[in-house]
């Protein structure tokens, strides 16, 4: 930057006309290269995602709200359009728990967290124009379109016993290989190699861009939580990706090139699989969560009027969150026949990620501790994040003990428990983080009443939904059933009800969103006041198309 | 056998565990109920009780002028080493469970080999003459009709001696199926081209139930397992009405002068293992 502003008033108007000039429609949402538009078409796609995929789960809880089979039947004849029979049936749950799993997984949170809030909030917080490569990043947004393209459309093609890829979302060999003829499985996993492509293009985006375009006198350790918790969000999705595409090309060639890479018959080995599927996928839980975080920092900063506590505590907790999520991956794999020496290492390192997430729940007390508390809606939320994810991360502990494991592994009871990390955590620090930006992004603010009554039918409705699902566990009742004993039938209903609950509140989010964009206050610069400190609140909302042409120095 | 209402099967609007019939199944009961839900409440509770006491104390209209407190070292330190003092101490019991679960079966024990099918079990005795029970689910009807409970009941249990070691083996055919009885803390995947094996000691004779816990296709919610565990003696009886041997038969046919020696055995072998691969034939079409 050689711009010397000799005359501050000259060079705002500049920047000004400069800033106001955008592209045409197609050229603005369709060829940008713009950080905060690509930022927003990520949120878009992740809140589409989010409505499908949470409306697979509607027909899951369905289905599931009393016993026997009543709906499977008639939706997989819908499907096919022809009778369907009772194995057609029931590999039509199969395709609805798939689905719903890699919707929420990879076209949900991750776009929302990652490609929505990442893209938007980590150039303005550490003070650059844009990110490093922005043609880059339009191409990591549009490889998802064709990735949810393909996993939809496997729906439609035959996947074994019916339609579509029922493998479950970890695609396990050898359902996912020998167990599953026809091309939705290869559909599906085509998928994920074009959201694996796209994510690890926007991991190398994300790192390039924090350690090479923070504004002057931003050190590492005054990067704000945020940018701190999508720098090692990026390390973990750039060495966990490349793994879990190395495995699904196996799955490829395995199942149409005649490989045997997971094949014992030929000399490999199904459980090799679950090792590399894992050494992606428990990375892949703190790609979830991280993000949030970092939002939940700063909204708990904001909102006590106080600093974070412990910063540099908080920083680092994330850094080891990250890397011993690397080292303790066979826990998802208690029961496949470890040795004891395996089961006993994994149950000690699984145990010791309580450390630092303890030290991060902490903090986030320690913070409010002393601060002059208000609760806007993004507070609320946050103080949600806190509580419910301490729930979900208790019962991960029990999870950990591999001896206890052997009778609650592939029960509901890891059902309540990842939802409660992912659902009520990830999904509430979402929320948080949409409430909080979401008049710095639109320009508009919402009904704050609104937001304070979603939070509190979604908070009461998740809570119904998946609190009893603790109890279908300890008692021994199976994931991934579509039918179920009768002795399992009352907190089944239950979670069902918590479900229409939980469907009532994100009705209230949209309606709230709607009368934001057609008649909502328009929002100033810094609407939150003294607590809000990050470099977004010193840009109007919403920010210049171009900001930072002149780079802000830290001091 | 009956089964016992309440027994070896989830209860209605049950919280807890299943009571136990293992005693590393009690053990593990234990180290959940005793130590790590005490902790895991109190964690939460804790959690709660910091956030409402903030929320009330810290609300702007109470406490105007916010602090800047942002460091305070002995308050760091005790939050990192006194959850980990609580995992050291959760960590003892723990490794002690896994080091008892993976103590092998004596030499000289039942063995039992589970194998995965889409979608039902196959329970072998290969020290017991080798022969297979094939094991499918009851339609609604048929278990009404035995006084079963439906999803769990099916027409040939596993059959076992109760208050003894015994040797389970799980292996699989096609794909990956996991072999669970939640009322003896007992659950190993069953992988094809891998042997896993695990003791078990089941306390008392009763029918313990279990479903399939490793996603196994479209029918993989409806191949339950039933237990059935008898005194040693009705066991024997079992195994001889199987066509099977018993330890010991080999050698009272050797004595005894009259009939032919080894051809009983033999012949009853043949008759089991042709019974076992016609109804393994007919199980995919029976089965619903």
């Amino acid at each position: 930057m050689t711009t010397i502003a000799a005359n501050p008033a000259d060079l705002h108007d500049h920047d000004h006309a400069h800033d106001d000039h955008k592209p045409a429609f197609f050229q603005r949402w369709f060829m940008s290269t713009n950080h905060k538009d690509i930022g927003t078409l990520y949120l878009i796609f992740a809140i589409v995602a989010g409505i499908i995929g949470g409306a697979i789960s509607g027909l899951m809880r369905m289905e599931l709200a009393e016993p026997g089979v009543q709906y499977l039947q008639g939706w997989a004849t819908m499907m096919q359009g022809s009778e369907a029979t009772l194995d057609q049936a029931y590999h039509m749950w199969n395709v609805l728990i798939t689905a719903h799993g890699l919707i929420m997984v990879f076209f949900m949170v991750m776009p929302a967290m990652v490609g929505g809030f990442g893209n938007w909030f980590v150039p303005i917080m550490i003070g650059a124009p844009d990110m490093a490569f922005p043609r880059m990043n339009n191409i990591s947004f549009w490889l998802l379109i064709p990735a949810f393209l393909l996993l939809l459309g496997s729906t439609f093609v035959p996947g074994g016993s019916g339609l579509g890829a029922g493998t479950g979302w970890t695609v396990y060999a050898p359902l996912s290989t020998s167990g599953s003829v026809g091309p939705a499985v290869d559909l599906a996993i085509l998928s994920l190699h074009l959201a694996g492509a796209s994510s690890i293009l926007g991991a190398i985006n994300f790192i390039t861009t924090i350690f090479n375009m923070r504004a002057p006198g931003m050190t590492l350790n005054k990067m704000p939580l945020f940018v701190w918790s999508m720098l090692v969000t990026a390390f973990l999705l750039l060495l966990s990706l490349p793994v879990l595409a190395a495995a699904i090309t196996m799955l490829l060639t395995d199942r149409n090139f005649g490989s045997a890479f997971f094949n014992a018959a030929g000399g490999g080995d199904p459980v090799l699989y679950q090792h590399l599927f894992w050494f992606f996928g428990h990375p892949e839980v703190y790609i979830m969560i991280l993000p949030g975080f970092g939002m939940i920092s700063h909204i708990i900063a904001t909102f006590s009027k106080k600093p974070v506590f412990g910063y540099l505590g908080m920083a680092y907790a994330m850094v080891a969150i990250g890397v011993v999520g690397f080292v303790v991956w066979a826990h998802h794999m208690f029961t496949v026949g470890l040795s004891v020496n395996m089961k006993m290492y994994f149950t000690a390192a699984t145990m010791v990620i309580a450390v630092p997430t303890g030290i991060k729940i902490f903090s986030w007390i320690a913070t409010m501790w002393g601060g002059s508390l208000t609760f806007k809606t993004p507070m609320v939320w946050a103080l949600g994040f806190i509580f419910m994810f301490t729930v979900g991360g208790v019962t991960g502990v029990v999870l950990a003990n591999g001896g206890v494991d052997d009778n609650l592994h592939d029960t509901y009871y890891v059902v309540a428990h990842f939802h409660y990390v992912l659902s009520l955590g990830a999904v509430f620090s979402i929320f948080a983080g949409f409430y909080y930006w979401f008049p710095k992004m639109s320009g508009r603010h919402y009904s704050e009443a609104l937001g304070h009554l979603h939070f509190w039918v979604f908070f009461i409705g998740v809570n119904v939904l998946f609190f009893p699902m603790h109890f279908l566990g300890r008692q021994g009742m199976p994931r991934r059933y579509p039918d179920y004993p009768e002795a399992f039938a009352y907190w089944n209903e239950i979670a069902s009800l918590g479900y229409a609950i939980m469907a009532a509140g994100m009705l209230i989010f949209f309606i709230n969103i709607a009368y934001a964009l057609v008649a909502g206050r328009r929002a100033e610069g810094n609407y939150w006041g003294e607590g809000a400190t990050t470099l977004e609140w010193t840009l109007s909302s919403p920010p210049p198309f171009h900001q930072f042409e002149t780079l802000p120095v830290i001091k | 056998m009956a089964p016992t209402a309440g027994k070896g099967m989830p209860v209605d609007k049950g919280i807890d565990f299943q009571d136990q019939y293992s005693e590393l199944g009690e053990y593990a009961h234990w180290l959940d109920t005793s130590v790590l839900l005490p902790i895991i409440v109190a964690i939460s509770l804790l959690v709660l009780a910091l956030l409402v006491w903030i929320i009330v104390r810290y609300r702007a209209a109470a406490n105007p002028v916010a602090s800047k407190v942002t460091h305070n070292t002995a308050i760091e330190v005790i939050w990192t080493l006194v959850p980990v003092l609580i995992l050291v101490g959760v960590a003892v019991p723990s490794i002690d469970l896994l080091a008892k679960q993976y103590k092998p079966a004596p030499a000289d024990a039942v063995t039992v080999k589970v194998t995965g099918y889409q979608w039902y079990w196959g329970y072998s005795y290969p020290d017991n003459g080798d022969f297979e029970v094939v094991s499918n689910m009851l339609d609604e009807a048929e278990a009404a009709k035995r006084g079963e409970p439906h999803q769990l009941a099916v027409d040939n249990r596993m059959v076992v001696p109760a208050g003894e070691p015994i040797r389970i083996i799980t292996t699989a055919s096609d794909v990956i199926h996991s072999f669970a009885v939640p009322s003896l803390w007992f659950k190993m995947d069953a992988v094809p081209g891998r042997s896993n094996e695990k003791m078990l000691t089941i306390k008392e004779p009763g029918v313990y139930y279990g479903q399939c816990s490793e996603l196994c296709g479209a029918r993989h919610g409806f191949m339950p397992i039933a237990v059935e565990a008898l005194p040693r003696a009705k066991f024997d009886a079992w195994v001889r009405s199987q066509g099977g041997t018993v330890k010991g038969d080999e050698v009272a046919a050797a004595a005894a002068p009259a009939a032919a020696p080894a051809a009983a055995p033999a012949a009853a072998t043949t008759t089991s293992a042709a019974q076992g691969a016609a109804a393994a034939a007919a199980a995919p079409a029976a089965a619903q």
